[in-house]
């Protein structure tokens, strides 16, 4: 199973290469990660995900604990929490196919953010499911060059699961998903 | 966490800082950590530092060993901090001299030895430029040092070495690497050393949940054939006697790891010695029949446990130990105790019962009287075995005016033998490196705990292989005023336990393992240092005494019978109780022309 991790460590030189060091000395999989800064200056925040067992990921993250730099580790799997990625695709395009790509970037609710003549950027945020079938689709066309940021992830506030899953249902029909399971719903599936 | 003040001394006001070059800083904060040796070897871009050693020197208040290669200087740090308890400290310069640290250190961490080493760096304008000397040394030592730090701005150094210090030492210790550029050396900053570390990440001493001593004792109570096994944690804790305590009310055998010799004293009645790869049959037999098992301060080394599928699978395991990521990383326990021993085992101390095993005991017993054991030191033997010399080295020891020896072992053959037959009376008398495996361990390391401690007796035992990868060592007996390590050399012409596979599941061909050494008392006599040759065990008790007496040091070179194995042995692979048994008839006649039937 994968599981979303997220590591508060100090921004200090090398700290990166620490972790990614670590991880792949313990030969631990590792399917995306992603650092970026945090909500407190000097702190970076790194969102991973790891493929494998409970054991296993209790060991990436009593590993992960051991590096000095890092601050805090947090399994967030299994809590209710906002699950997207980033991807910028630059997509093989002619008259004839224009319209269509367009089209179907609108219904993944993407966007379009460069035109040339031959080629077109499509911008899509969502849960890599979205974005990975809005690849397969563009693939159809010529994906010319791709960049994906890999997951990142912030918890959900303290609410009710009650007024959780009607502001998620909320959310969902607002973007138009009409009919979108209540389970997938609450999970952040959107 | 944050911890001011380590020492207890309670500053009362802000200690006043003090101007002074990075050079120096490293000397005077070695001081206020109580360091007093250490172990090094200059070169260009470390020598600002050498030059503010001068004053130091001249004051008394550091000494420093040149050693002859820079791996020797970690090991000697690492055997003045097993030896003491203490931090140990190396120094070297740049590049070569910093990558020639990295074995060192990679045995001090994966024995959790406490070490702070410090490299020089070239300066910061040319760090990334592939200058002379240049190496990434905080990227290359990253994977074999429990924290390691660049300094290149003066006014970071004194935080950093008070912090070096304190991630060493606190918690599960291990070596630390402080890289410093040349030109921060040379800089003059303000340095003062009361300050607060304040590492937010690391938790050294985890908080122990009590709830989980007062189950691990209804275990332990309730058990009917409960075994330790302890590790170096015990040592590293300083609870030997709370362990006794334990055993022995509640009348619990001990099997110990390599590291955990002498745990408890081996003479004594509840001792069964090391398990695992070469451990004596009947403590594997117990693993493999109690049914609670009490892990110490140990993490399941694959030494010990054989095939993980097959470990102690009728036992419930509790597992006490320190590293959070030990617990559950190779077995999964039924009860795991974290936190420091020093704190948990004395809590579960007042929780154990007064109890008797007799049946445990005596089924025990019947599988230790079906063992070589102690045959060897009671026959007659004709040719010179390890195992004898081994068990000659104890019993020329254990009573010397200088109270039991240290030993230092090698990584072999020889290692495992004195593991076997010397009997460890205290926790710390082994000095050896179990988790790397790292040949030319002994005699730096022996070094290292000497300088330790003068006056004790320091035996290094070590491999005719294993001795010529840092024998380059023994010129700093000479050069520190004949420092007396004595050195037994178990020499039989083979790179011994290589051998051994070879001819277990390589059909004999022995490829790359027969080996040529010098004449070692030649040798020996070249750097100044008595030595003698022996081929005959009437000779043995003879030589020893002679080393005894003879003060400085003092070099034997054990001239051994050369196929030789060392037996009972687990097959990589096999359960831990699946041995291949010790010769018996072999024994008697000092294990001639006898093979082991599988
Ligand atoms: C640095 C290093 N290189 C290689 C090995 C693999 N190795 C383990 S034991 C051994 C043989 C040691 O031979 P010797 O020092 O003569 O001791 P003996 O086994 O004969 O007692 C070797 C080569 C090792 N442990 N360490």
């Amino acid at each position: 199973m994968k599981h979303t991790l997220i590591a508060w460590m100090r921004d200090k030189p090398g700290v990166l290469n620490r972790v990614s060091g670590m991880l792949r000395r313990r030969n631990f999989n590792i399917d995306s990660l992603q650092v970026s800064h945090s909500e407190t200056p000097g702190i970076s925040r790194m969102t991973f995900v790891v493929d494998g067992n409970e054991r296993m990921v209790d060991q990436v993250i009593s590993q992960m604990r051991k590096v000095v730099d890092v601050t805090r580790v947090e399994d967030i799997s299994s809590k209710p929490s906002v699950v997207r990625e980033l991807a910028l695709i630059r997509v093989q395009t002619n008259a004839e196919t224009r319209s269509d790509i367009v089209q179907m970037v609108n219904i993944y609710r993407g966007e379009v953010v460069d035109v040339a003549l031959e080629s077109m950027v499509v911008q899509i945020v969502g849960s890599e499911d979205r974005v990975d079938s809005l690849i397969e689709l563009l693939n159809n066309f010529g994906i010319i060059e791709m960049v994906r940021t890999g997951r990142v992830a912030v918890v959900r506030g303290m609410t009710e699961r009650k007024h959780r899953r009607s502001t998620a249902v909320w959310r969902a029909r607002a973007n138009g998903y009409e009919n979108m399971d209540e389970e997938r719903l609450t999970t952040g599936g959107v | 966490m944050t911890e001011a003040n380590l020492d207890g001394q309670q500053a009362s006001a802000a200690e006043e800082s003090i101007p002074m070059t990075g050079a120096q800083m490293v000397w005077e904060a070695f001081v206020r950590e109580g360091v007093k040796t250490v172990f090094g070897h200059p070169g260009g871009a470390i020598l600002p530092t050498y030059d503010a050693l001068a004053s130091y020197e001249a004051a008394g208040k550091i000494h420093h060993v040149l050693v002859r290669h820079e791996q020797g200087a970690a090991h000697m740090a690492d055997g003045y901090a097993r030896a003491t308890g203490r931090v140990g400290v190396c120094i070297c310069t740049s590049g070569p001299a910093a990558t020639n640290l990295v074995t060192g250190l990679a045995t001090a961490l994966m024995d959790s030895v406490p070490v702070v080493a410090v490299t020089g760096q070239v300066p910061t304008n040319l760090l990334g430029t592939d200058a002379f000397q240049e190496s990434d040394v905080v990227g290359v030592t990253q994977p074999v040092t429990k924290h390691n730090y660049l300094v290149t701005d003066v006014s970071e150094l004194p935080m950093i070495l008070k912090e070096a210090f304190y991630i060493a030492r606190e918690g599960r210790p291990g070596p630390v690497l402080i890289d410093i550029c040349k030109d921060v050396q040379n800089a003059t900053g303000e340095f003062r050393y009361d300050m607060t570390v304040d590492l937010p990440g690391f938790e050294p001493w985890p908080t122990v949940d009590m709830s989980k001593i007062q189950q691990a004792a209804d275990l332990i109570n309730q058990a009917e054939r409960p075994l330790i096994l302890a590790g170096h944690g015990i040592k590293l804790a300083g609870v030997s006697r709370e362990l006794l305590e334990m055993v022995e009310r509640a009348e619990i055998p001990v099997v110990t790891t390599l590291l955990g010799a002498g745990d408890i004293p081996e003479t004594h009645p509840l001792s069964l010695g090391m398990g695992g790869m070469h451990g004596e049959a009947y403590a594997n037999r117990a693993v493999q029949g109690c049914d609670v098992l009490i892990a110490m301060g140990m993490r399941f080394d694959d030494r010990i446990t054989g095939s993980l599928d097959r470990f102690a699978k009728q036992a419930k395991i509790i597992h006490f130990e320190l590293d959070k990521a030990e617990v559950g990383k190779n077995v999964v326990p039924d009860l795991p105790v974290i936190g420091n021993l020093g704190e948990t085992l004395p809590a579960l101390l007042s929780l154990i019962e007064q109890r008797k095993h007799p049946d445990w005991l005596a089924e025990l017993n019947v599988w230790r009287e079906d063992s070589g054991q102690t045959d060897i030191i009671n026959y007659e033997v004709d040719e010179l075995i390890p195992p004898y010399v081994i068990r000659q080295l104890w019993h020329s020891t254990k009573d010397t005016e200088r109270g039991p020896a240290i030993i230092v072992t090698d990584v072999g053959q020889h290692q495992m033998w004195e593991s076997q037959y010397f009997v460890h009376e205290f926790s710390g008398q082994l000095l050896t490196s179990g988790g790397l495996g790292t040949m030319g361990y002994a005699l730096p390391a022996a070094i290292g705990a000497q300088m330790a401690h003068p006056d004790r007796l320091v035996w290094a035992v070590v491999g005719d292989g294993g001795f010529q990868m840092t024998l380059q060592e023994l010129a700093v007996l000479k050069q520190e005023r004949d420092l007396p390590v004595k050195i037994a050399i178990i020499n039989n012409g083979f790179l011994g336990m290589v051998r051994q596979w070879q001819q277990l599941f390589y059909e004999r061909r022995y490829v790359g393992t027969p080996i040529v050494a010098p004449d070692f008392v030649k040798l020996a006599d070249a750097y100044g240092i008595p030595a003698l040759a022996v081929r005959k065990p009437e000779d043995v008790s003879g030589a020893f005494k002679q080393a005894l007496e003879t003060p400085g040091p003092f070099l034997i070179d054990f001239r051994v019978k050369e196929e030789l194995n060392v037996y009972p042995m687990v097959a990589s692979g096999a359960a831990v109780d699946q041995m291949i048994r010790r010769p018996k008839p072999a024994v008697v006649q000092g294990f001639s022309g006898v093979e082991p039937s599988w």
